[in-house]
């Protein structure tokens, strides 16, 4: 079913400038694996070396932090818009 | 050439100074990183205690653009010992080596927001940005407003719909343009992330968030200079992102790098509301990533449910053979009252819920009563005075009558006689013989 997902001005220059993708995915492994075949020097930037969720993205599906709505479970609905934020930390330790 | 530049701490990379606060290599947080070996030779305990008494007397350690002028004096709050304070929630009089900062009082919005916005903007100029902004909670608000009224700036503020109405009206007054958002801090600041990718503005906490966050370690600088040029043993410090409690160590770490202090391993405790407690929750768990929470408290400033920084307030807890602490509303509610009774000292709701959890501390023996611990307050109880609504009576007024007073007296001490006071009208009487 047809999603979009957002994506910041961080991370445009691994996806050749496109700021906003249309895609078909059911849920967030899939919606990953869309964005790897499309956008491959994207892929390390979403995901860490063992394919866990990068640290300081935050992950958000219609305004809601993916992780309250189930996180890798959630099944994405119709129209579902997805955010990729990054967090704003202030970094040391 | 400046003597400070953005760096990666993940993966190193190097990215001078400008409004950025990611690396967009590996997505991480970037952070400020000064040449220590050239500061050295030009930095010493004589040649700050020459400096005026407020935060600039720093300004090595912090990123100020080359030419800066200060134009108020922030910071450098009072440092001041604690034991009424300590006897409470230690249990013990020997308490004595309690000792609580201060930011209630910090110019000029009274909290220690002061002092991460008076770097921002200092940048904000620098780059070139007519207009700043911020995602709030409500003090970060009040001090962006009032900074960039002083410097002629236009401020945006993006808050909460729900904050203490002392807040909102603290940052109108300033002249800012104030946003209502209908939802809480993480979605605001979300927003304040998307908003700041479109648009060219100075926001502190987002793309000026590397030199903003430095700010926080003049609490550190002066904690220690303050105490006689040594650090504390313990420092108890509330958390909402994370970033002061980060600082705080950073601070103590360069005044150890430059021999400004003796080097000694300081123990560093969060605190925070039961009902936001992402990180206190972490700590306790043994985990070293937060699981996000939906906020439910009244300390209305610490109510942020996915802390950027807290990944990094773990660590430096951890790390430090320190803890964290919560307490629920009512405890916070108390404590304000405890800190107000025992030592005059009135602070906002974040400071209850940095006395609150102290108390557990000492009772839990993590806080040992002979070492020296200092409470950060942070904001002034005269924000969040809607949390007291209740808790005091408004009485009814009596007659400017001395016989309705005498009464009155009687009455609210439940005696029949006031003995101080037939005793004050005899020895009257006495010297009027």
């Amino acid at each position: 079913m047809p999603i979009t997902v957002q994506i910041p001005t961080a991370l445009r220059r691994h996806t050749e400038g496109v700021g906003s993708v249309t895609c078909a995915a059911s849920n967030l492994g899939e919606l990953f694996s869309v964005l790897d075949e499309r956008f491959p020097e994207l892929k390390p930037h979403l995901r860490d070396d063992k394919g866990q969720i990068r640290r300081f993205l935050n992950i958000y599906v219609n305004e809601e932090d993916i992780r309250f709505l189930g996180g890798p479970t959630y099944a994405f609905q119709e129209g579902d818009e997805v955010l990729l934020v990054p967090s704003i930390a202030g970094g040391t330790e | 050439m400046s003597h400070y530049e953005l760096w990666c701490r993940e993966c190193g990379r190097t990215w001078g100074n400008q409004p950025r606060s990611i690396c967009d290599d590996c997505f991480s947080p970037l952070e400020v990183a000064y040449d220590y070996d050239a500061l050295k030779a030009s930095i010493s305990r004589e040649r700050i205690a020459q400096r005026s008494p407020n935060m600039w007397r720093y300004s090595e350690l912090l990123p100020l653009p080359q030419g800066f002028e200060p134009r108020l004096p922030v910071g450098f709050t009072p440092l001041f010992q604690a034991p009424r304070l300590a006897e409470k929630l230690s249990g013990t009089a020997a308490a004595a080596n309690l000792y609580i900062k201060n930011d209630a009082v910090c110019m000029p919005t009274l909290s220690f927001k002061d002092r991460v916005v008076a770097v921002a903007i200092s940048q904000a100029k620098a780059f070139g940005f007519d207009t700043v902004s911020c995602s709030s909670t409500g003090n970060l608000a009040n001090a962006v407003a009032a900074h960039a009224a002083r410097e002629g700036l236009k401020a945006w503020i993006f808050i909460p719909s729900d904050l203490e109405p002392a807040k909102i009206l603290g940052t109108n007054v300033f002249g800012a343009k104030v946003v209502r958002i209908a939802g809480n801090y993480d979605q605001v600041n979300r927003l304040c992330s998307q908003i700041a990718d479109e648009h060219r503005w100075g926001f502190v906490n987002v793309n000026l968030r590397p030199y903003y966050a430095e700010g926080s370690k003049t609490v550190g600088f002066e904690i220690a200079e303050q105490l006689g040029w040594r650090l504390p043993d313990n420092v108890v410090c509330p958390m909402a992102g994370g970033s002061l409690i980060v600082k705080i160590k950073k601070a103590f770490d360069e005044l150890i790098k430059l021999g400004l202090v003796e080097p000694k391993e300081v123990k560093f405790f969060g605190a925070q509301a039961t009902g936001c407690s992402p990180i206190s929750t972490a700590v306790k768990t043994g985990s070293s990533e937060i699981e996000p929470q939906k906020p439910n408290t009244i300390a209305r400033s610490l109510a942020i449910g996915n802390p950027a920084d807290g990944h990094y307030a773990i660590k430096t807890i951890k790390n430090s053979g320190g803890w964290s602490e919560d307490v629920g509303d009512p405890e916070v509610i108390d404590s304000i009252r405890l800190l107000a009774e025992t030592e005059g000292i009135f602070t906002e709701t974040a400071g209850g819920v940095t006395v609150g959890p102290a108390g557990k501390l000492y009772r839990q023996d993590r806080i040992l009563p002979e070492e020296t611990t200092v409470l950060c307050i942070t904001g002034n109880g005269l924000k969040t005075t809607d949390v007291l609504a209740g808790v005091y009576q408004t009485e009814r007024p009596i007659a400017p009558k001395l016989a309705e007073f005498e009464a009155y007296l009687r009455r609210t001490l439940d005696v029949a006689e006031v003995p101080g006071v037939i005793a004050a009208a005899e020895e009257a009487a006495e010297v009027g013989a």
